[in-house]
């Protein structure tokens, strides 16, 4: 049994809330860092795919889970990212310039479109969204000189700084040096991360929580909804573009079909799965989508394979597990597995005190007569 | 000049005049108390005030300025803070953080100094924090600032709401039935705070209220509408004992 005390307004404002939270988080910064060096390439290019989609995931909650707006079009933003970075690559910007570029594109793109798109809530919002997921994929096709058609376009390792050095120290390619691949991957997704929590913890973030909540007490709290709303939908575009980047030389070699509207469908059930309105959420969200396929193709392989049953006699057992377990999440679990998490925490920090009935959900109280 | 007046203020439903030619003005340092059976407008006022609702013909002026065109979000920096009716609070979020929310039209650092955290934003995050304090010190509410929204019993949650008015700083507070759904003991402690918060803090009050123990006991002036008309204006005595008022809250006696 743990209690924390607050004594100054610091422990109140700082990431870390205390001795255990550094210790914890130090513990996990060393396992990232030492994981390359453990784990085979094939281990690390998954590792990779789970920090990509961690990013866009991270980039997605902001909007969904802290803003409480729905998009079923992030994969039209990843796209964008994607291509922005490798035709300012093609022009001869560095890496490291044309990617922060192509988020901050992204996310002035975002905003721009969100302007009207915002103007509609619910239903409405996530089919609008939607139809800007279908309409870019006609645009990836139609767009030729800058995305190669349908044929899409080849995507050469990443120079970080260009022709300026040309180096291989500064060439990070998946296949030649995934340990370095990855090493940049976790340094955008530990600095996304940071902003998010900056913001987070900040009248910003306050002010997407509060839009989340209640509109109405929002905007007599002096919070102007329109502006804000538009505001989080530009960051989380910036921060989807970041992946887009990263994505596209994961890839190496893109075309429409990278950006399917199922794309948007998967990054919002990562964050389902993972647990909604959390950072963690998104991480967790992405380890279990990124993991998922190579489990089940091991299940299939150990307890199918005596059975006769095998990937080419069930196609798409993976994506009916997939679907199965984000059923199970809405139903037993809404809070995903952050919420699992969360318990498991609090059972062990509470140790012998905890109740049964701890996290039975509690009513709420109904608000009827809503002014709006 | 009166801190806040409103002139002439009419708003129509399609044909349900819900506010009727009202004007009144609100006293700097007074509590100001709109009494009036259920329907008779009394939330529509705030709400004309607070801007969710356009006038359909009137004005309404503050500190000198005229109000009646502007965005909903733009009254809060001018230091008029609101509570519900039905209590709007922020239910998945902590005392604290609905407090901080309070706080937003105090805040002098945009989003890229956020993102960022920079030292400014630090500072000013415990300038919230201590003025916060004072407020949860001053309510009671200390024993419930880590609590989230959504496991509070209605009572407090009651003066959560209050507290995140308070919290803005404002100059003027719209308090839309304070004590309905309190008990006895929770009304007393209600009147004693309105007091305070006059007395002490100098904030003006807006106040819609049935619990006519509660009006007499804080309000210097009361007035009472039906329909969306002005009835009477006055002490609580004066409109308490008006025929108009009787008659409005008992019918007509002949009928
Ligand atoms: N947005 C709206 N659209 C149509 N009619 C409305 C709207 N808002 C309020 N009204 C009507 O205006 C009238 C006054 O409502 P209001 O909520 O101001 O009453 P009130 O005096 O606050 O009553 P109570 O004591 O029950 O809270 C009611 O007849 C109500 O139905
Ligand atoms: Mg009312």
């Amino acid at each position: 049994m743990r209690f924390q005390f607050k004594t100054s307004y610091n422990d109140d404002i700082n990431i870390f809330k205390n001795r255990y939270h550094v210790f914890w988080y130090a513990l996990l910064g060393a396992g990232l860092f030492a994981l390359p060096f453990v784990l085979g390439d094939y281990y690390v290019a998954q590792a990779i795919f789970i920090l990509i989609f961690a990013i866009a995931g991270v980039g997605l909650m902001m909007l969904v889970g802290h803003t409480g707006l729905v998009s079923l079009g992030h994969a039209a933003f990843l796209a964008v990212g994607a291509y922005t970075t490798i035709n300012l690559e093609k022009l001869g910007v560095p890496f490291l310039i044309a990617l922060p570029l192509a988020g901050i594109f992204t996310g002035l793109f975002g905003a721009f479109i969100a302007i009207p798109v915002l103007r509609l809530i619910g239903i409405y919002l996530a089919i609008a969204t939607m139809a800007l997921s279908i309409i870019i994929e006609d645009i990836i096709v139609m767009a030729g000189p800058i995305t190669g058609g349908v044929q899409g376009l080849s995507v050469d390792s990443i120079k970080l700084l260009g022709d300026w050095v040309s180096s291989d120290i500064f060439t990070v390619d998946l296949y030649a040096s995934p340990y370095k691949f990855y090493f940049l991957c976790l340094f955008v997704a530990v600095l996304v991360t940071l902003l998010t929590i900056n913001l987070l913890r900040s009248s910003t973030g306050r002010a997407f929580h509060a839009i989340r909540d209640s509109e109405v007490s929002a905007r007599a709290m002096g919070i102007n909804v329109a502006r804000y709303k538009t505001l989080s939908f530009g960051i989380s575009c910036f921060i989807t573009g970041l992946a887009g980047g990263l994505l596209a030389h994961y890839l190496g070699h893109i075309n429409h079909e990278a950006f399917l509207i199922l794309t948007s469908i998967e990054l919002l059930m990562i964050l389902v799965i993972g647990g909604m309105g959390s950072v963690h959420g998104a991480f967790f969200g992405a380890f279990v989508f990124g993991m998922l396929p190579l489990t089940v193709t091991v299940l299939i392989e150990t307890f199918g394979a005596p059975l006769g049953i095998n990937s080419a006699t069930f196609p798409g057992l993976s994506t009916g597990i997939f679907a199965a377990i984000l059923v199970g999440f809405i139903l037993f679990e809404p809070y995903g597995v952050n919420g699992m998490w969360l318990k498991i925490r609090t059972y062990f920090a509470l140790f012998p005190l905890y109740r049964k009935d701890m996290f039975k959900r509690q009513k709420t109280y109904l608000k009827t007569e809503r002014m709006r | 000049m009166s801190l806040l007046e409103v002139e002439n203020l009419s708003i129509h439903f399609g044909g349900l005049k819900a506010v009727d030619n009202v004007s009144f003005s609100v006293e700097e340092g007074e509590v100001f108390t709109i009494v009036g059976p259920n329907g008779a407008g009394k939330s529509t006022i705030f709400n004309l005030i607070s801007r969710f609702y356009e006038a359909t013909t009137g004005s309404i002026k503050f500190d000198g300025r005229d109000i009646t065109k502007l965005g909903a979000e733009a009254i809060a920096p001018l230091g008029i803070a609101r509570t519900f009716q039905n209590i709007e609070l922020f239910d998945h979020s902590s005392v604290m953080q609905n407090l901080l929310v309070g706080r937003h039209c105090q805040r002098k650092t945009n989003f890229l100094a956020h993102a960022f955290f920079l030292p400014s934003v630090r500072r000013e995050e415990i300038e919230h924090r201590e003025k916060i304090e004072e407020v949860l010190e001053f309510l009671d509410l200390q024993a419930y600032r880590e609590k989230m929204i959504a496991g509070l019993p209605y009572g407090v949650r009651k003066v959560v709401e209050l507290a995140r008015a308070l919290a803005s700083g404002p100059k003027l507070l719209l308090l839309d039935e304070p004590a309905s759904g309190l008990s006895v003991e929770e009304t007393q402690d209600m009147a004693f705070w309105i007091e305070d918060i006059q007395k002490d803090m100098g904030v003006s009050v807006l106040m819609v209220e049935h619990d006519m123990g509660l009006v007499s006991q804080v309000s210097d002036r009361v007035l009472a509408i039906d329909h969306g008309a002005m009835l009477a204006m006055g002490t609580t005595r004066e409109v308490q004992s008006h025929p108009a008022v009787i008659e409005a809250y008992l019918g007509r006696e002949e009928d």
